[in-house]
């Protein structure tokens, strides 16, 4: 089966003191296949945490079901394998660091799964050569800036070789230059080592380097494509609480305004700039 | 101000008394306080005070360094110089009052600041040199013939090794609620003691929920990353002993034997 993680009709709701339920989830149906890279979008309180948390078992349904590489989730004699085949990394990296050298950390995940001591080694070296952490591999993590400690992280988890990796807002608590340093990792997962990636994010120009984007909103999947056919749908994504990103956004404002017809699928600076060009001077562009 | 402490430190290094396995240098230090304990007469504090001192050369740590980390101390041992100075029994040399001193209290007083600080030291000596990974993966092995009666190793080593790890996540946490709480006009340095106790709270509140929340994060990413405990565990680095370790040791088991022996004898 080509599908590494597949909800069917997936239902999670949160106990509450009060009696009230919480529907976080409400009937979710989602296939990602191997190899792909998913973004999952959504404004706060939209479900898009809970869902990933089911996708490792960290929670389990309320209704419906999880497979991951056709394991049930809720079946506790394959969950060991279940964490095996997806990984997960968290937004705040101080709180998933275990070790205080780099390399104890990294191999933290590897000792557990109890493989022999020269194979550790191996291991991670090259998965903190394949996140750029090498030379600061006896450093101290909490030294390190926001975006190398989330490295580390990522170097923890890729040790184990996983198939897929969920990454729950990874860079929400970073500063700019740490984000772009995680999400070239993240892109490098998946376009060179081939792992299957799971992206939760509500930055728009983070979802716009995924191949599929799927927009979750009130515990539902509101629409999902790929990030040209999704983003394109401005009125949409507002009325979920979502910003567009603002390649697009300048052009659809332009056509409000000014009545034009410009094409808004810009997904990038360049691709912006090239249209507003051809507009502005008709005659200089080819 | 919270980062000056120095106990507990480590310092990096390449230094024989760094490279000796973490096993050895526990027991070593353990050996070093019995030996303590059981001198008696100057010789053997003169020569305990060299192998420390011969120990603190060769790791290359700044003398400087050890003496500072000291500072704390320095209320204990005046207490107890001036306990032991007063109160031994003796030949009296001077006294008024109630308070006499003897040529007992003079000699019990110089000797039992001696043990303090070379028991300070020298124990400091133990995490200066060894990093806190090697500490308590040391002390786990050591511990390990007491799994047989179901004592949890394994788990009390994680802890102490997890402890570590956050303490300076915590100091900088602390430091950063310190500043919040100044910014919304709290004060914390003037006031009776009372006052000042009081005004802790604002700090302590918030630094507790967020080490709350900061372990149950933690354990999530530990099971995420399939720790499952003490199961069928393995580690990436394992400790040999070596020509070092047998050198050092035998060195040291020697000297801590002589210094014993002459201790019989009042030396």
């Amino acid at each position: 089966m080509s599908e590494i993680i597949k909800t069917e009709a997936l239902t999670y709701i949160y106990p509450s003191a009060e009696g009230e339920k919480k529907i976080a989830l409400d009937g979710v149906d989602l296939s990602i296949a191997r190899g792909e890279f998913v973004a999952v979008l959504g404004h706060n309180g939209s479900g898009k945490s809970t869902l990933a948390s089911h996708f490792n078992g960290i929670r389990l349904p309320s209704g419906g079901a999880v497979y991951i590489d056709s394991m049930d989730t809720r079946d506790p004699e394959r969950l060991y394998d279940i964490r095996k085949t997806c990984a997960m990394v968290f937004q705040n990296p101080d709180n998933q660091i275990v070790a205080t050298v780099v390399e104890e950390d990294v191999a933290f995940a590897l000792e557990n799964l109890g493989i022999p001591p020269m194979e550790i080694r191996r291991r991670v070296d090259d998965a903190l050569k394949a996140v750029g952490m090498y030379e600061f591999r006896r450093h101290a993590p909490h030294k390190l800036s926001g975006g190398q400690k989330q490295r580390v992280a990522i170097a923890g988890v890729i040790a184990m070789m996983p198939r897929c990796v969920v990454f729950d807002e990874p860079t929400a608590m970073l500063d700019p230059a740490g984000r772009r340093e995680v999400m070239r990792v993240i892109r490098d997962l998946n376009s060179r080592l081939g792992i299957t990636v799971v992206l939760i994010t509500h930055h728009m120009d983070e979802a716009v380097q995924a191949q599929r984007v799927v927009v979750m909103h009130r515990g539902k999947v509101l629409m999902q494509g790929t990030p040209r056919e999704i983003f394109t749908q401005v009125d949409a994504l507002r009325a979920a609480s979502l910003t567009v990103p603002q390649t697009i956004e300048v052009l659809f404002d332009l056509n409000n305004q000014l009545g034009s017809d410009l094409p808004i699928d810009a997904l990038s600076v360049d691709e912006c700039a090239d249209i507003l060009a051809r507009y502005l001077r008709p005659d200089a562009a080819n | 101000m919270l980062r000056d402490i120095t106990i507990g430190q480590y310092f990096p290094g390449k230094s024989i008394v760094h490279r000796v396995d973490p096993r050895l240098k526990l027991v070593l230090v353990i050996a070093m306080i019995v030996t303590l304990f059981l001198a008696s007469g100057p010789i053997s504090y003169a020569l305990l005070a060299l192998y420390i001192f011969s120990v603190i050369k060769i790791s290359g740590i700044q003398p400087g360094m050890v003496v500072r980390g000291l500072k704390p101390v320095v209320f204990i041992v005046a207490f107890t110089a001036i306990l032991n100075l007063f109160y031994t029994p003796g030949n009296e040399l001077w006294g008024w009052g109630f308070l006499h001193i003897t040529d007992q209290g003079i000699r019990v007083a110089i000797l039992m600041v001696l043990r303090i600080l070379l028991l300070i030291i020298g124990t400091s000596m133990l995490t200066y040199t060894t990093s806190p990974i090697e500490l308590t993966d040391g002390l786990e092995m050591l511990l390990s013939p007491f799994k047989k009666i179901h004592l949890p190793v394994h788990e009390l080593a994680m802890m102490m090794s997890i402890a570590l790890r956050f303490i300076p996540t915590l100091i900088e946490e602390t430091e950063k609620i310190i500043a919040a709480q100044k910014a919304r006009g709290a004060d914390f340095e003037s006031g009776s003691l009372i006052q000042r106790a009081r005004a802790m709270v604002p700090i302590l509140v918030p630094l507790f929920i967020s080490a709350f929340r900061r372990a149950d994060e933690l354990a999530i990413a530990m099971e995420c990353r399939l720790y499952r405990g003490d199961v069928g565990r393995t580690r990436m680095k394992q400790m040999k002993f070596g020509r070092v370790d047998v050198l050092a040791g035998t060195v040291s088991v020697v000297l801590f034997a002589a210094i014993i022996v002459i201790s019989r004898f009042g030396w």
